[in-house]
């Protein structure tokens, strides 16, 4: 549907300061198409050509740009979008088979959301979470050490409406178009929930403290100051 | 006697509050800004020069060399863009430090964009982390109510402005040039190189690209000095770096230890191969670099030392896999990833990702002939050296080191007509 009249008065100023960061406007087309995204769901022929338009290129360089990009997707998917990493490490730690299991038990095929419009699936590459392998993401949070059970349960929930919490996000999982706000650069307000790191980002850390282990002091620093450790002098 | 491990950017990610501002100060965050800005510009790259610090993305190209090509009076604007798009399969360093301590990687963005004298900088995030983003962004916004960023920094009269752009899912833009195109609001393709970023980058204007930790490490050297950094790790690999071991290990996680720390010594900390397995094969530094065996376990994890045994030193992603893993259908993913984050600008990366995935199905599926081998080897000699980024070049180097070190697995396929492994024992979950 074509953005009215009234549309296009409330998103104009998100549009504007989007722009606005940028030396040039051009720069703004991936936060715009996040933007874009946040409000249909998905990139529409409406929102291509409002893009252009506000930028003053042709439907045809936001198509290519749009299309380029997997995270945009040119149709709808579910409220909530889930992402079964099956690069190498993730799929033989178990994500083929979370992967197929999901397929199965929800019956869609990638990309396409269940009859009820909560969840759809895709794989996804390596989602910089190896350590927690393997890894499933929904909405773009992280659901760490996931087995073909755990993720089923997860779909449930999520199609049922019964909150779920990323391993490593905030308290409560957002919708996919407000995750695609936050893309577009719009603060939630939700970076101050969730742990600061998950358990494998701290197992070297903790080694490491259980050995007495340091960085070497810096060479000017006096051994008295309260950063130094030790109780010598 | 350097310690095992030497936490610097870790040191304080089990503090609960360590990614807000308050918790970095706490633990000595932004000390190290105000002695950079009272620094002359040239001094700070002189000593990011000394320290040895080597890119942290992959590469590992001295980062003082590259500050110093920026231009100076040339009456251009200049750019700092910072890296944090981290897709290389197996690397997973720069998620958990922007996670948990985004404001060290802010304060790295201040000191070098004044060293190099920008006053725009970006950081282009990986889209597909949405709490990350949160995180950077809130790092940032509160760095500027706090004067690190925006007019007049700490009364130096440094002015710097900070965006962070998020992108949209594509491995590609790792690559800096196609980062460049996609920060302008283009696909994500290389430009052809010269003229390298630094003379024409962001805008054709002077630029410099580093990797997240390559930048967070910066506020450490200011800190602690040039030599601090320069004393650990190796003559010509210095410093410190997160080691992220993943796979078939007992304790996966991240590991920050001087540069030639070895893999033997890493899964001692790390309770060895998971219980009843050994180790197979493994990427030293994500899955663009060539595998290695157990035969390499003593290696130092060095640039220098890694290329001698055949590798790379990447961005020390140590992907493990053990004896229930199957080669082929480890390389058959990782060409399909390739595959699919072709961005199809030249046509041997583009054409042949395409055409290798066709032979390595056939090989798992045990349809192949030892022509397919041949076969490989060859697209792979008319990918590496003649794609136009790195993309394609690290496309070949599963294939070619799978084949070096299985050739025999390869060819048992054929004969049993056939994959000889069952997934399901490779699997976390699978012998239950």
């Amino acid at each position: 549907m074509p953005f009215s009249e009234e549309d296009r008065a409330r998103l104009e100023p998100q549009v504007a300061e989007i722009i606005g960061r940028y030396p040039k406007p051009r720069s703004s087309l991936m936060p715009l198409l996040h933007l874009l995204q946040s409000e249909e769901g998905y990139i529409s022929n409406d929102a291509i050509r409002y893009v252009a338009d506000r930028l003053g290129v042709t439907e045809t360089e936001v198509t290519g740009v749009a299309s380029f990009y997997s995270m945009y997707k040119r149709h709808p998917v579910g409220e909530y979008h889930v992402g079964v990493c099956t690069n190498t490490l993730c799929a033989i730690m178990g994500g083929d088979q979370i992967l197929a299991t999901l397929e199965e038990h929800l019956g869609v095929e990638v990309d396409e959301p269940t009859a009820d419009g909560k969840v759809s699936i895709e794989h996804v590459e390596c989602n910089a979470a190896c350590d927690y392998a393997p890894v499933v993401m929904v909405n773009w949070e992280f659901f760490d050490n996931q087995t073909p059970e755990s993720a089923t349960q997860l779909v449930d929930d999520l199609r049922a409406g019964i909150p779920v919490k990323p391993t490593r996000g905030p308290d409560r999982l957002c919708t996919w178009r407000q995750a695609s706000r936050v893309l577009a650069g719009f603060n939630d307000g939700l970076a101050g929930e969730g742990p600061a790191a998950g358990p494998a980002s701290l197992v070297g850390l903790n080694i490491a403290k259980e050995n007495g282990w340091t960085a070497p002091q810096p060479p000017d620093e006096p051994k008295s100051s309260p950063a130094s450790k030790g109780a010598s002098r | 006697m350097t310690d095992t491990l030497t936490p610097v950017l870790s040191a304080h990610w089990d503090e609960a509050d360590g990614f807000t501002l308050e918790g970095y100060r706490r633990t000595g965050g932004y000390r190290a800004l105000p002695q950079a800005l009272n620094t002359p510009q040239d001094d700070l790259i002189t000593a990011v020069k000394e320290a040895g610090l080597r890119g942290r993305g992959g590469a590992g190209f001295p980062t003082g060399l590259k500050w110093s090509f920026i231009p100076q009076g040339d009456g251009k604007p200049h750019y700092l863009v910072v890296n944090a798009d981290e897709s290389e399969p197996g690397t997973c360093k720069d998620v958990p430090l922007m996670m948990a301590n985004p404001h060290t990687l802010v304060e790295g963005v201040i000191i070098a964009a004044y060293a190099i004298r920008a006053r725009q900088a970006f950081i282009y995030v990986r889209g597909e982390v949405v709490h990350v983003v949160r995180r950077v962004q809130q790092a940032v916004a509160d760095a500027y109510a706090a004067g690190y960023i925006g007019l007049d920094i700490l009364g130096s009269g440094y002015d710097l402005d900070v965006v962070v752009h998020a992108g949209a899912g594509a491995y590609i833009c790792g690559e800096e040039t196609a980062l460049l195109d996609s920060l302008e609001g283009f696909r994500g393709l290389p430009r052809l190189k010269p003229p390298f970023p630094a003379v024409a980058g962001l805008y054709a204007s002077p630029t410099v690209i580093n990797n997240v930790e390559s930048i967070a490490s910066v506020p450490s050297i200011v800190a602690n000095s040039a030599n601090w950094f320069a004393d650990l790790g190796t003559e010509k690999s210095k410093g410190y770096g997160i080691f992220s071991l993943s796979g078939h290990v007992t304790t996966p996680g991240q590991y920050e230890a001087p540069l030639g720390i070895t893999l033997r010594e890493l899964l001692e900390l790390a309770g060895g191969i998971r219980a009843g397995h050994r180790l197979k094969f493994w990427t030293p530094g994500g899955s663009s670099v060539p595998l290695l065996t157990d035969e390499h376990l003593d290696v130092p994890l060095d640039f220098e030392s890694v290329q001698a045994a055949g590798s790379q030193l990447g961005t020390r992603a140590l992907q493990m896999f053990d004896d229930t893993t199957c080669v082929v259908r480890a390389v058959l993913r990782w060409n399909q990833f390739y595959q699919h984050e072709s961005c199809g600008k030249c046509t041997p990366c583009r054409e042949g990702t395409y055409w290798m995935t066709q032979v390595l199905r056939r090989l798992e599926n045990g349809q192949g002939t030892d022509e397919d081998l041949d076969k490989l080897l060859d697209i792979c000699d008319n990918i590496l050296g003649r794609a136009f980024c790195a993309l394609g070049d690290g496309a070949t180097s599963p294939i070619t080191s799978s084949i070096q070190y299985f050739r025999d697995e390869y060819i048992e396929h054929q004969k049993r007509g056939g994959c000889p492994f069952d997934p399901a024992a490779s699997t976390l979950f699978g012998s239950r």
